[in-house]
């Protein structure tokens, strides 16, 4: 069944396959030119689970979704992720928030150590009783010279927690591991039910650098349940906003990388520079990461021709600086020594797995919804996708910069000609018992939000899927036969979320 | 080489003067410290989160750290009681250098983020001679953020043993003050506090990098009302 981004179905037109002919729906059509783009479960209306796929078809800006039921005694289906890899941690998810094994899972481990959502029996005993990571059978390698580092949770810089596991010859890293859930808190559960002022306050929560993202696709899920049409000038203010945050994100990993490479004028430029978009956001909506601004049926604040003038002409003047730094940085011989060929993810691979966003990008994937599930103001204006060649930290780099330029030129076009009107109705109560899907290009990429109404006007479930859920299992990856002394460099070229990942 | 200098020459110094200077004006539209005449109750500053859709009317006013959690519950009866600087003897300790180290448990990173930004040459923090360290064994404190996942209670309590006596304890955040936005999860604490002993609070979603700055500055006695 076709679906589009920002679209809606009634829970009973979702097509249910049996478990056999799910699974080689998703095999066919993945092997040919779609992408996993969710998996997940949710209850069927007599007790037993539902998995629903998304699968998305990147070139017809179409998505396709179908479903099959798990029934609570035979709680098992065979693993996807044996023949497709982009399963792998959707699958994992499943086993632990369901209880359902998902047979002959190479890699089935628990993901963020809580009890499952239907009070049976977890498949990891007492999970929920458990300190990260427990008994985690880590993957282990073998032999004399073989040794192990482990890293975390609590890292050495003001960051997230995780626990990483190298297993090392000497220098070179022969695999790593690495495992989150420290910073879950339970997101999707408190997101369901009836408060839906207190979800949109949630969903600027589910990773602070990412709120505008995250926000933005929360409402448009409400948006499309209740069948609230924003003015094009919310729509406009929300993609300004968005892109404020792609800058002020980029800038700030560009002058961290450099930081890493042991280059410390352009980290110390790029750090103040972050901050002036970070001001402009709160100037824009009084808080630096843009927390109130979007809101089911439009945006809380205007943007007035004064506000738009000044916005432009401080712009114009970052613009300028932001060559200047970024010259110097990309013309360092001594930070392109590190930046190149190092945490190299080939095309293949980075299909195989499923990148997204920019770490896909760099690798010359053409993901990125802005253009390819293009809604809102993205339909009008026209964003020139940023690719790199050579899927290194360099590759992810460049990108950034790319996309910077980009993201600059849009805001220089759009803020003298914002379109007049409201910019905010608000949304009308939700179709019951329907599912809506949407999809933000977020500063790290696809973000999708999936929402099922309920017959009260809430949702009965709330499916999340930050880009970082995707991309941490490429950072592993991408670690193999690298130094470990790399890994910083390498991690701060991906900077995923924790937050985004644990919910 | 050239080029270094000559992009070091165009940045200038863009460290702001605050504390011996009033700190700039922060916009119009950011909401600080609650607003309390007019106000019917109490307000308490570590559970709100500062949205702009709520009945509260906020006012620009960055200052808000506090010393004690029940300083955080205004009402017409209660006047603000931002902190106050510790004790001689601790003073004489921490007062001229302190080191920190940060221990993120559970909230969704933005506190993270606004509190590195003090490391920005704009706050630039070390000129205080508070500094963030990577092993609690180095540091006077600690600073944590988030609601404590049951997650990450554990590491948290070993950072906290680990650093040697005394200790500062700071509280970054609506997470961390109350739980905040996460409070009803089962999986989020309802306040560092009912953790570990609290030595200051700094509420906010995130809190502004000056509201962090202005809180650590009373507490070291750099800043008296
Ligand atoms: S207080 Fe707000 S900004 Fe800070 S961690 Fe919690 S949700 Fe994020």
């Amino acid at each position: 069944m076709e679906l589009f981004n920002g679209g809606q179905i009634s829970l009973s037109n979702i097509p249910v396959l049996t478990q056999q002919g799910f699974r080689a729906r998703i095999l066919d059509r993945c092997h040919e030119d779609a992408r996993l783009v969710n998996l997940f479960g949710h209850l069927g209306t007599s007790g037993q689970v539902r998995l629903s796929a998304i699968l998305g078809l990147d070139e017809e800006a179409g998505l396709e979704i179908l479903s099959t039921f798990i029934s609570s005694e035979a709680a098992q289906y065979e693993s996807l992720t044996k023949d497709l890899l982009q399963a792998h941690l959707f699958e994992r998810e499943i086993a632990e928030q369901w209880a359902i094994q998902p047979l002959g899972h190479p890699w089935l481990k628990p993901l963020r150590y809580h009890c499952n959502y239907r009070s049976a029996t977890d498949i990891w005993k007492n999970i929920a009783n458990k300190t990260i990571p427990g008994e985690y059978p880590f993957y282990a390698v073998g032999g004399e010279e073989v040794h192990e580092v482990g890293v975390g949770p609590v890292h050495a810089g003001i960051i997230e927690p995780g626990h990483f596991r190298f297993q090392c010859h000497g220098e070179e890293i022969l695999h790593l591991e690495i495992q989150l859930g420290y910073q879950h808190k339970g997101i999707e559960p408190l997101m369901q039910g009836q408060d839906l002022k207190r979800s949109v306050l949630l969903s600027e929560s589910i990773a602070g650098d990412t709120a505008i993202g995250h926000s933005t696709a929360f409402c448009e899920v409400v948006e499309s349940l209740s069948g609230c049409i924003i003015s094009p000038k919310a729509q406009a203010i929300r993609a300004i906003a968005l892109e404020l945050e792609r800058l002020a994100n980029h800038i700030g990993d560009l002058g961290a990388l450099g930081m890493d490479a042991g280059f410390l004028p352009t980290s110390a430029y790029f750090g103040r520079m972050r901050g002036d978009y970070l001001n402009l956001l709160l100037a824009l909506t009084g808080n630096r990461f843009g927390k109130g601004l979007c809101r089911p049926g439009g945006v809380l604040f205007d943007i007035d021709a004064n506000m738009a003038g000044e916005f432009c002409l401080k712009l114009k003047k970052y613009k300028e600086e932001f060559q200047d730094v970024s010259d110097l940085l990309f013309s360092r011989p001594s930070v392109l020594a590190r930046f190149e060929g190092v945490g190299v993810i080939t095309p293949e691979d980075a299909q195989k797995i499923g990148l997204v966003g920019l770490a896909g990008r760099a690798s010359q994937l053409e993901c990125d919804v802005r253009i390819n599930y293009s809604s809102g103001m993205w339909q009008f204006h026209h964003v020139p996708i940023s690719l790199g060649a050579t899927g290194d930290v360099y590759a992810r780099a460049l990108v950034r910069r790319q996309e910077i330029l980009r993201s600059l030129e849009f805001l220089l076009k759009v803020l003298p000609s914002l379109p007049a009107g409201e910019i905010f109705t608000p949304a009308g109560p939700m179709k019951p018992d329907t599912l809506a899907v949407s999809l933000v290009e977020g500063w790290r990429g696809e973000i999708m939000h999936v929402g099922i109404s309920d017959a009260q006007g809430g949702f009965a479930r709330y499916k999340i899927k930050d880009p970082s859920f995707h991309n941490w299992f490429g950072l592993a990856y991408a670690m193999r036969g690298q130094e470990i002394s790399d890994f910083p460099l390498c991690n701060k070229s991906f900077n995923l979320s924790y937050s985004g990942h644990d919910l | 080489m050239l080029k270094i200098l000559k992009t070091r020459f165009k940045q200038g110094c863009r460290t702001i003067l605050f504390p011996k200077a009033k700190a700039p004006d922060l916009p119009q539209r950011y909401r600080g410290r609650p607003i309390i005449a007019g106000q019917n109750g109490s307000i308490d500053l570590g559970k709100i989160f500062f949205n702009p859709d709520s009945d509260i009317v906020y006012s620009n006013d960055y200052s808000m750290a506090t010393s004690k959690r029940e300083d955080l519950v205004l009402s017409q009866e209660r006047e603000m009681a931002l902190a106050r600087a510790l004790n001689e003897r601790m003073l004489k300790i921490f007062g001229r250098s302190l080191k920190l180290r940060q221990v993120s448990a559970g909230g969704c990173n933005a506190c993270e983020l606004d509190l590195n930004v003090l490391n920005t040459p704009v706050f630039d923090l070390s000129r205080f001679g508070i500094q963030f360290v990577a092993s609690p064994r180095h540091a006077d404190g600690i600073v944590v953020t988030g609601p404590v996942s049951r997650n990450m209670r554990e590491a948290l309590l070993k950072t906290y043993e680990a650093i040697p006596e005394p200790k500062l304890v700071i509280a970054l955040g609506g997470c961390a003050i109350s739980g905040g936005i996460f409070s009803d999860s089962p999986q989020a604490s309802h306040g560092l506090d009912t953790i570990i002993p609290v030595d200051l609070f700094i509420p906010g979603c995130p809190p502004h990098p000056l509201t962090t700055l202005d809180g650590l500055l009373r507490l070291l006695g750099r800043i008296s009302s």
